[in-house]
């Protein structure tokens, strides 16, 4: 692909600059944070969806059986001020990038709450809220420029693992379907004013694939490109995301887009991930990045690892020189991307790896 | 010069290092290139077409290539349909796919199901330079390699100058114009038959190989491949010259610097082992040597081309080579006919007996274990030079028993293992295998059987200062057994490597539940081909800690995952599982009433009736040669060791009958049936006496004892009209107990028999066969003879015929016996497919996994008197080519897996039987949801 220019190419500069100076610290778990509001049925449905039907949208109505609780996405739209204050928090804490809340906002996400018609204002308003709550702190503190990443969830749907035990080859979602759930989630993102495009949370490369080369075709129509950041799940300690894929060839499926980083996020604690961000850190030609959960659940699907337990852990990879971003995912708050921040500081960025520019 | 390697995935990924030299893309999966596999797809077999996939990766493909183009298969489809199927096989999608197809929507299709980085083949700008950049636009955005043919507007190139003009100028657009990375452009400069008799074609090979060297000078980060069949096109029907063709020419063209290529991975003859007059005049014909080359190769090649189905005539041109060459040749091929002549050479020539076994012999054993190991040979050859091997040594015996008399020298060996299968268990046909590899490999070997006792087999480790013991077993109560000695090798302070192998084993159980009891190495074997590797690792001082190292962090990993395996796969209670048993309307039903019940012997049934019934893939499977028969005869990997193979067992067949080697024997019986619960209640008039046995037709002796009543409303303990006294007995059986959709029954065999309550007269069937009986003085006499090839083909073909047995018997009970489908005709394809009405399932297998059941079983039908097969204390039967099990006659009866089950069920289990949940426990283990206590 010859390069499309930057949509922003002065937040690019300023970004690489900041990436080649020390880590960077991403933000941690928006669920986590949300639950602590104990918003019930009408907490998420706010004035807008009160009435049973959207009222901005006059063809929308509710279905039996179709609650809106549990979609933390919409709360962009029904509660943005408790969105922008976890935004903010992790701001405070020392976060230099901040997630978009549209983890769901896909239309087969959104699908489960009938939803679709909202997914292009989920992710615009979704990305001007974080791009609010970034530029008050950038301004507040020029020196520690802030960004806002637009963030692409997996949908619910695998496009390479059958759902059918008995129809290995049956698929219940085509590359063409997720691509084009993708380009309409992102190009919102992009217009709500993301200086980045992530896709995360990969836990079938397939999807990742799609959402990347849905990416590509949307840079090309518009002739104007974001910088691309990738982050697979390493599912369980078998050391293979959930289609089967070893660290290894994850970075090796994706690696053509030239992304801005490569990690890994969730599933796994940060000590579990390690051996896997190793892999990653020898042979990736991009940074490096990483937001482990806080441990591994417990019984009652709770994470208990603390601030300081993490920060230690993390502190080790940055140590090694194995991390240029770095953050949290389930189950840490801003007190553990705050100690995070703390441990990294003084510690050197993961040079990038010249073994894979040898002469042959 | 800078440059990267190229880096692509399946599931792990394939980096092409410069140290790989060759990379072998699996040509198998390509309805152009493959007769079978086109068949497979267009019959829509797909579940066949992914074996040759499997066999494929399993033969060294670092690649496949997938190819679709046919003009009756809707190509998209078939594609995506492959591809997606292949992605649910972890050992076939561990590798890069290539998606092959000259049409670009069949591509584009197949790279939207790739996880991984594939290889698109091809793209090329025959339609000009727009859609040649489109289409390598699109590939990168895919992120996929791209095959690059030298194909233009004028069309595909021939000589260098064009091959190399086109690729350079494709190469100038898509990195200049795409920023496509160089190592992700693979160049196929055409390769084209050469030897067609038209003189133009003559320089075609040295064109391509020209080219190659330009290319790879010019781009050296890029690569250079072709389809490497297509150079030998004009010599279909000869396989010995084609492969002979493929081999020079790729020996000068990798030397050029071509380092993929499109082939049988399985099939590639060794350029050093072509015969040198054919080697010759082919290099004649690749490298365009002389005039008059493609006619002096025409002269020879019929003499290397074989009849169909036949292998070719061995030619003796090796009897003219020295000993040592003569022995390694031999051993290789598998020829015993001039081994006592040539192993007495050698003898003569040799300073000490001893040397001829550690020089030429192991010699040629090490050629054979390499190219075993490289997958290049199978077991059946490997079986067979085991067998030259131990006729050398047989013969060497006496000499070295004399100079070890004279001198004190024994010889060396690499160490060894005290074999056994274990206590209970009379299978041996892999444990047997498993030991000729070993030899082969000079290990010393003491197998001591079948039915091994725990400490019998610890007794002899010690007295034979043995280096490691393996264990084998093929049922499930074997499982136990074998962690029973792990855990006396542990007590008394065993410190030497077991090894754990057989078909009901597997990493995840040894993992679990025997290695935890014994702190010294306790590796799982998984088949012949790795007890090798296994071995020498454990016996060698620099190799066994990292060996270790890996297994026991492997293991440890297994039980970690097994103690967090998480909730999703949740079992149901009983209470639940019955509710939602298998449903029938039994107002209506009326069961079908035998035609002729009561107890039925046949004596001595004639074996070449039963020929016809042998269904004969689990015979290769027992060779480790993978595929379906026929299928696997034509295989283009296995298909040659395969129908040697068959041809074998087809001779010892007709052996076996003429001979009257094996005798045949059966009982089978019929009894009023109700099920109560999940148990299901029978009536049995008191034991027939054996004095009622006569003789029936049909060359088989066949006896009927006099029928028992029919069924009464009150069958247990009722008087019959007889007036003798009936009694009950129960048969317990298992229910599932998998959370399921509704509509999808919780089964137990139980349901297929009418509930008690309903009054309904039903009937179970039982059966007991054997094909093994007469067996041992006929291996006795192959063991005397140092034939462990034929030994172990009369051993799997004994369980064939047991098994078509059982097919046979099935048969005429359902059309004469008990009779519900008189007119069923249905070929042996049909019965293996199972498309019959009514099951037989055996107990220990999955439908009914209790193994204790057998000894029921055996007492209704008194089957040790009446069939002469006898129940080890493990449940296993003996002779060891038996079947047993139930009839049920019910339309709605299926085969199923009873699976996991709860401690609850286990408990009503063991109540029902007058067990201790201890004891149910013991037997069921490998079916327990939950660690014991």
């Amino acid at each position: 692909m010859s390069a499309l220019p930057w949509l922003h190419p002065d937040r690019v500069a300023l970004l690489e600059a900041a990436l080649r100076k020390r880590i960077l610290v991403l933000d941690g778990g928006m669920g986590t944070m949300l639950q602590g509001h104990r918003l019930d049925e009408a907490g998420y449905r706010g004035q807008r969806f009160e009435h049973g039907r959207d009222r901005e949208h006059a063809a929308h109505h509710d279905h039996p059986g179709c609650d809106l609780k549990g979609n933390n996405d919409l709360l962009t739209l029904t509660r943005p001020d408790i969105i922008r204050g976890v935004h903010e928090a992790y701001l405070e804490a020392g976060a230099d990038l901040v997630e978009t809340n549209t983890f769901n906002a896909t239309r087969i996400s959104q699908a489960d709450y009938r939803l679709e018609h909202l997914v292009p204002e989920l992710n615009r308003e979704g990305a001007r809220l974080a791009r609010a709550a970034a530029d008050a702190f950038t301004e507040r503190t020029p020196g520690k420029p802030r960004f806002v990443i637009g963030v692409l969830g997996p949908t619910s749907r695998t496009a390479s693992l059958s759902p059918d035990v008995n129809d290995p080859g049956f698929r219940n979602v085509s590359f063409e379907e997720l691509a084009a759930n993708y380009a309409e989630s992102a190009a919102g993102l992009i217009d709500g004013g993301a200086d980045t495009i992530m896709v995360e949370t990969i836990f079938d490369t397939l999807n990742a694939k799609a959402a990347l080369f849905a990416l590509a075709e949307l840079f090309r129509e518009r002739g104007t490109r974001l910088p691309v950041m990738i982050s697979g799940t390493i599912t369980d300690r078998s050391g293979r995301t959930l289609s089967g894929q070893t660290a290894e060839a994850f970075y090796y499926s994706v690696s053509h887009t030239r992304p801005l980083s490569v990690g890994f996020n969730c599933a796994l604690g940060a000590a579990d991930l390690r051996p896997h961000v190793q892999t990653l850190a020898a042979i990736a030609e991009c940074p490096v990045s990483t937001h482990p959960n806080a441990g591994l659940p417990n019984a009652f699907g709770e994470y208990d690892e603390t601030p300081e337990q993490m920060a230690a852990v993390i502190g080790g990879f940055a140590r090694d020189g194995l991390l240029n971003l770095v953050g949290g995912c389930c189950g840490t708050t801003p007190a553990h991307i705050a100690a995070i921040a703390e441990a990294v500081r003084d510690c050197a960025p993961r040079t990038l790896p010249v073994a894979a520019q040898e002469a042959a | 010069m800078s440059t990267r390697h190229t880096r692509l995935s399946g599931l792990e990924p394939l980096v092409l290092t410069p140290d790989l030299l060759f990379v072998n893309v699996g040509e198998r999966t390509n309805v152009t290139g493959s007769a079978q596999f086109r068949k497979l797809i267009k019959e829509e077999r797909y579940e066949e077409a992914v074996e040759v996939a499997r066999q494929q990766v399993a033969n060294g493909a670092q690649i496949i290539d997938v190819n679709m183009d046919e003009g009756l298969i809707d190509s998209e489809a078939a594609m995506v349909r492959f591809l997606n199927l292949i992605a649910a096989e972890p050992d076939i999608a561990r590798v890069p796919v290539m998606v092959d197809s000259s049409k670009w929507s069949v591509i584009e299709a197949g790279l939207r199901c790739l996880q991984g980085k594939g290889i698109v083949n091809s793209i090329s700008m025959k339609e000009g330079e727009q859609a040649f950049l489109e289409h390598g636009r699109k590939v990168r955005q895919y992120g996929a390699a791209a095959v690059v043919m030298a194909f233009d507007e004028e069309g595909q190139a021939d000589t260098a100058e064009r091959k190399v003009a086109i690729c350079s100028r494709a190469y100038d657009l898509l990195t200049g114009r795409l920023d496509f990375p160089p190592e992700d452009i693979i160049f196929d400069p055409n390769i084209f038959a050469i030897a067609t008799g038209i003189e133009e074609h003559d320089n075609y090979a040295v064109d391509f190989i020209e080219a190659t060297r330009e290319l790879k000078k010019r781009f050296p980060a890029s690569h250079v491949s072709g389809g490497v069949s297509n150079v030998s096109f004009s010599f279909r029907g000869n396989d010995t010259v084609r492969e002979a063709i493929h081999s020079v020419f790729l020996f000068h063209a990798i030397r050029a610097g071509m380092d993929m290529g499109i082939v049988n991975a399985g099939a590639l003859a060794i350029y050093d082992e072509l015969d040198p007059e054919l080697r010759e005049r082919v290099e004649d014909v690749v490298l365009n040597r002389r005039r008059d080359a493609t006619e002096r190769l025409l002269e020879i090649a019929d003499r290397y081309k074989k009849k169909k189905g036949e292998a070719a005539v061995e030619t003796l041109a090796w009897r003219g080579k020295d000993v040592r060459a003569r022995l390694s040749h031999a051993l290789v091929h598998g020829i015993d006919q001039y081994v006592v002549e040539d192993t007495e050479e050698a003898r003569q020539l040799s300073p000490r007996p001893l040397d001829v076994i550690e020089g030429p012999l192991m010699d040629g054993m090490n050629v054979v274990g390499d190219l075993f190991g490289a997958g290049k040979m199978f077991l059946p050859q490997v079986v067979k030079s085991a067998r030259v091997m131990k006729k050398a040594v047989a013969y060497l015996l006496p000499y070295i028993e004399a100079e070890k008399l004279r001198t004190g020298d024994t010889g060396k060996s690499n160490g060894k293992i005290v074999m056994a299968t274990v206590k209970g268990d009379v299978h041996d046909i892999g444990k047997n295998i498993v030991g000729v590899v070993l030899r082969c490999n000079n290990f010393d070997v003491i197998d001591l059987g079948v039915m091994v006792p725990a400490q019998k087999i610890l007794d002899t480790a010690i007295a034979e200062n043995a280096d490691m013991i393996g264990l084998s077993g093929l049922i499930t109560p074997s499982l136990e057994e074998m962690s029973h000695v792990a855990r006396e090798m542990q007590r008394q302070d065993f410190r030497i490597p077991l090894l754990i192998g057989g078909a009901t084993t597997s990493r995840a159980h040894t993992a679990l539940k025997i290695e935890p009891h014994y702190k010294s190495p306790c590796v799982w074997v998984k088949d012949a081909s790795r007890a090798v590797g296994v071995a020498q690792s454990l016996v060698s001082k620099e190799l066994v800690d990292d060996f270790m190292a890996k297994i026991r962090a492997e293991y440890a990993e297994i039980r970690e995952r097994h103690r967090q395996r998480g909730p999703g796969k949740q079992l149901v209670p009983l209470a639940k599982a019955r509710a939602q048993r298998f449903g029938c309307d039994w107002v209506d039903y009326q069961p079908p009433q035998p035609r002729q019940p009561g107890l039925h012997v046949f004596d001595d049934y004639d074996l070449a009736e039963l020929r016809r019934y042998i269904d004969w893939t689990p015979f290769f499977q027992a060779w480790e040669l993978a595929g379906h028969y026929p299928a696997i005869l034509d295989d283009a990997v296995v298909g040659k060791q395969a129908t040697e193979l068959f041809n074998d067992a087809q001779k010892m067949l007709d052996r076996i009958i003429a001979g009257k080697w094996l005798t045949a024997r059966a009982v089978i019986g019929f009894w009023p049936a109700a099920s109560l619960g999940d148990d299901i209640e029978i009536t049995v008039a008191p034991l027939p006496s054996p004095s009622g046995r006569g003789v029936g037709g049909e060359g088989s002796a066949e006896a009927q004892h006099p029928a028992p009543p029919v069924p009464s409303s009150a069958p247990a303990g009722a008087p019959s009209p007889e007036g003798r006294r009936e009694h009950a007995v129960v048969l317990h059986h298992l229910r599932q107990q998998a959370d399921k959709p509704v509509e999808r029954p919780n089964l137990c065999l139980s349901d297929f028999v009418a509930p008690k309550e309903y009054g309904k007269p039903d009937w179970v069937g039982g059966f007991a066969v054997t094909a093994g009986l007469g067996i041992e003085p006929q291996l006795e006499r192959f063991r005397a003879d140092n034939d462990d090839y034929s030994a172990i083909i009369l051993k799997a073909l004994a369980d064939r015929l047991a098994e078509a047995f059982a097919e046979r018997m099935h048969e005429r009970v359902r059309r004469e016996f008990w009779g519900y489908a008189p007119d069923e005709a249905l070929d042996n394809d049909a019965l293996i497919a199972e498309r019959y009405q009514g099951i037989r399932p055996a107990p220990g297998y999955p439908a009914c996994p209790d193994h204790t059941e057998k000894t029921t079983l055996f007492r209704l039908l008194d089957a040790t008197r009446n069939a002469g097969i006898e129940l080890t204390e493990g449940f296993s039967m003996y002779p060891a080519a038996a079947v047993s099990g139930w009839y049920f006659s019910h339309p709605g009866s299926q085969y199923f897996v009873v699976g996991r089950l709860t401690r609850e069920q286990v408990e009503d289990y063991a109540a029902r039987k007058g067990w201790s949940r201890q004891e149910a426990e013991r037997w069921l283990a490998a079916n327990l949801d939950y660690d014991p206590d």
